[in-house]
């Protein structure tokens, strides 16, 4: 079967000046319809860099990215984002700003205004209620609590059914107990709409509890240096983080990151 | 304090203020060529009223139609230097040149090719409040969070889809700040170039007084501008609180 998502030898240089930074080797990945991937590695080294390749924010210096076995870029893909900072508006209330998405992404957007008081507000207030938000959806965003603005954004991030949801260390800025529960949450929403996932973390334990395969990415200029499967069945619980086979997971990902081999560098492919 | 005691607190300073200047008039028997008394001003004005309201009328036309031109400009002009990073960098420095000329001097230059009345007090009024509603509408535009710019660009947003829905609503708060400071600034511009040529208007009203003396009639013209520029600004907190009201994080 071809992969959703496939980065094939995937490269990208910065231009700083002068000089060329390599900020992601050579890459390849492939991501299966339906998957959770999450993304760790040290700071820099390039996990962010392949979130925004897959959101075509960012063009590969060399190698190509297929999307359903198409060139990324061929055809609109559906990409829902969020990160760490929530981002609302806060001239809206919460639920239009989940619909913002709904305003602007084809084929959505045609019919918007004829189905905005209908049928998208029926689609939003399925969506809040789903995380629990649907009796502040006439609040403005100042008014929630900074987990519950980390849970509008991803509403905004899902409410059109991206076909690739990507998450920018979502719940970074959260204390312990607030993120525990927004794990749960985004499980239960991935597990209720099949969507296929990219999560970008620093937290291991997020990884290990959230994904089904892990990457651990080597510092800049990062590579893939291990892809591990993670086959806890799910619903998974947040006790179950605490056990023994789950910690064992968490320390082995530490080791990998701290000890990651330097990477060779290849002045070469600056050119 | 409370709301209340704080409004109160405001109006008892402005009124000190007017009682002191009062009390210290009367006590160092101060001239009313020099500095004449609150009390006698107030007596000028309502005296002098069927005189002055035309010369009022006058100042608030040119000040409002220079101002109501110089929003639209503004507006247009800091959309266009706001959506574009290569538009901003190029164009600031030219702004802010033409910004750093006394407005006052370019009045002869007005009076030259349209002469003297009310076509050089409102393109003074005009050009005055150009360049902070520029400013403000710019900066606000053109500092869209970039993750917020990430967001919309991964839904594939065009330009105008993020200027429409992110940039320009963002800037209003800014906008309105501007206003603020624009109707004040316009009221400036017209008053100059009625000063410097017309033959109608505050200005022109203060410059005769002047030269006649009249110096609590001066100073009834100081007055009735500083009504007229707070009445504006009245109105314009007014709209702001309805249209920007979310910057200010009250209600619901």
């Amino acid at each position: 079967m071809t992969p959703l998502v496939h980065f094939d030898e995937v490269c990208v240089e910065y231009d700083a000046g002068r000089e060329k930074t390599l900020a992601l080797q050579p890459t390849t990945l492939e991501v299966a319809k339906g998957d959770f991937i999450a993304l760790v590695g040290p700071s820099g080294c390039g996990k962010s860099t392949i979130l925004k390749l897959a959101s075509e924010l960012l063009a590969p210096t060399a190698g190509h990215i297929f999307f359903a076995g198409r060139e990324l870029g061929a055809e609109p893909v559906r990409v829902g984002m969020a990160f760490q900072s929530a981002s609302l508006l806060p001239w809206l209330s919460i639920r239009d700003n989940v619909m913002l998405p709904l305003k602007i992404v084809p084929p959505f957007r045609e019919h918007y205004r004829a189905k905005r008081k209908g049928e998208y507000r029926d689609r939003v207030d399925a969506l809040l209620a789903q995380v629990g938000l649907l009796d502040f959806a006439d609040k403005n965003p100042w008014q929630l609590s900074g987990g519950m603005q980390q849970r509008a954004n991803l509403c905004r991030a899902l409410v059109h059914d991206p076909d690739l949801l990507l998450l920018d260390e979502p719940f970074g800025a959260l204390d312990q107990f607030t993120r525990e529960e927004l794990w749960s949450t985004l499980q239960d929403l991935w597990m209720a709409r099949g969507s296929t996932v990219l999560l970008v973390t620093h937290d291991l334990r997020e990884a290990a509890f959230l994904a089904n395969r892990i990457c651990v990415m080597s510092a800049r200029p990062g590579r893939i240096i291990e892809d591990r499967q993670v086959t806890t069945p799910r619903p998974r619980q947040i006790s179950q983080t605490f056990r023994p086979e789950f910690v064992s997971i968490v320390e082995q990902l530490r080791e990998l990151i701290v000890h990651a081999p330097a990477a060779p560098q290849i002045p070469e492919a600056a050119q | 304090m409370t709301p209340l005691q704080r409004k109160f607190a405001s109006a008892a300073l402005i009124v000190g203020v007017f009682a002191f200047w009062e009390l210290v008039c009367l006590i160092f028997g101060i001239s009313d060529l020099v500095l004449p008394r609150p009390s006698q001003i107030l007596s000028t004005f309502i005296e002098y009223a069927p005189a002055i309201w035309p010369h009022a009328w006058q100042t608030l036309y040119t000040t409002m139609v220079g101002f109501v031109f110089g929003v639209a400009i503004g507006l247009a002009l800091g959309v266009l230097i706001g959506s574009s990073k290569l538009a901003f960098d190029t164009a600031y420095p030219l702004l802010v040149g033409i910004s750093s000329i006394p407005k006052v001097a370019v009045v002869p230059i007005f009076v030259l090719w349209f002469g003297a009345g009310t076509v050089p007090a409102i393109l003074t009024a005009m050009i005055i409040c150009i360049f902070p509603i520029v400013v403000n509408v710019a900066t606000g535009i053109a500092t869209v969070e970039p993750e917020l710019e990430d967001v919309m660009k991964a839904m594939k947003a065009s330009k105008r889809d993020i200027l429409w829905n992110v940039g320009l609503p963002r800037s209003m708060p800014y906008f309105f700040a501007s206003l603020k400071v624009a109707i004040t600034l316009a009221f400036v511009g017209s008053v100059i170039a009625e000063t410097v040529a017309s033959n109608k208007g505050i200005g022109n009203m203060m410059m005769i007084a002047s030269s006649m003396f009249n110096v609590p009639m001066v100073f009834a013209g100081l007055l009735v501008l500083s009504v007229l520029g707070v009445a504006l600004y009245a109105i314009f907190s007014l709209i702001e609180r309805r249209v920007a009201g979310w910057a200010m994080r009250k209600g619901s």
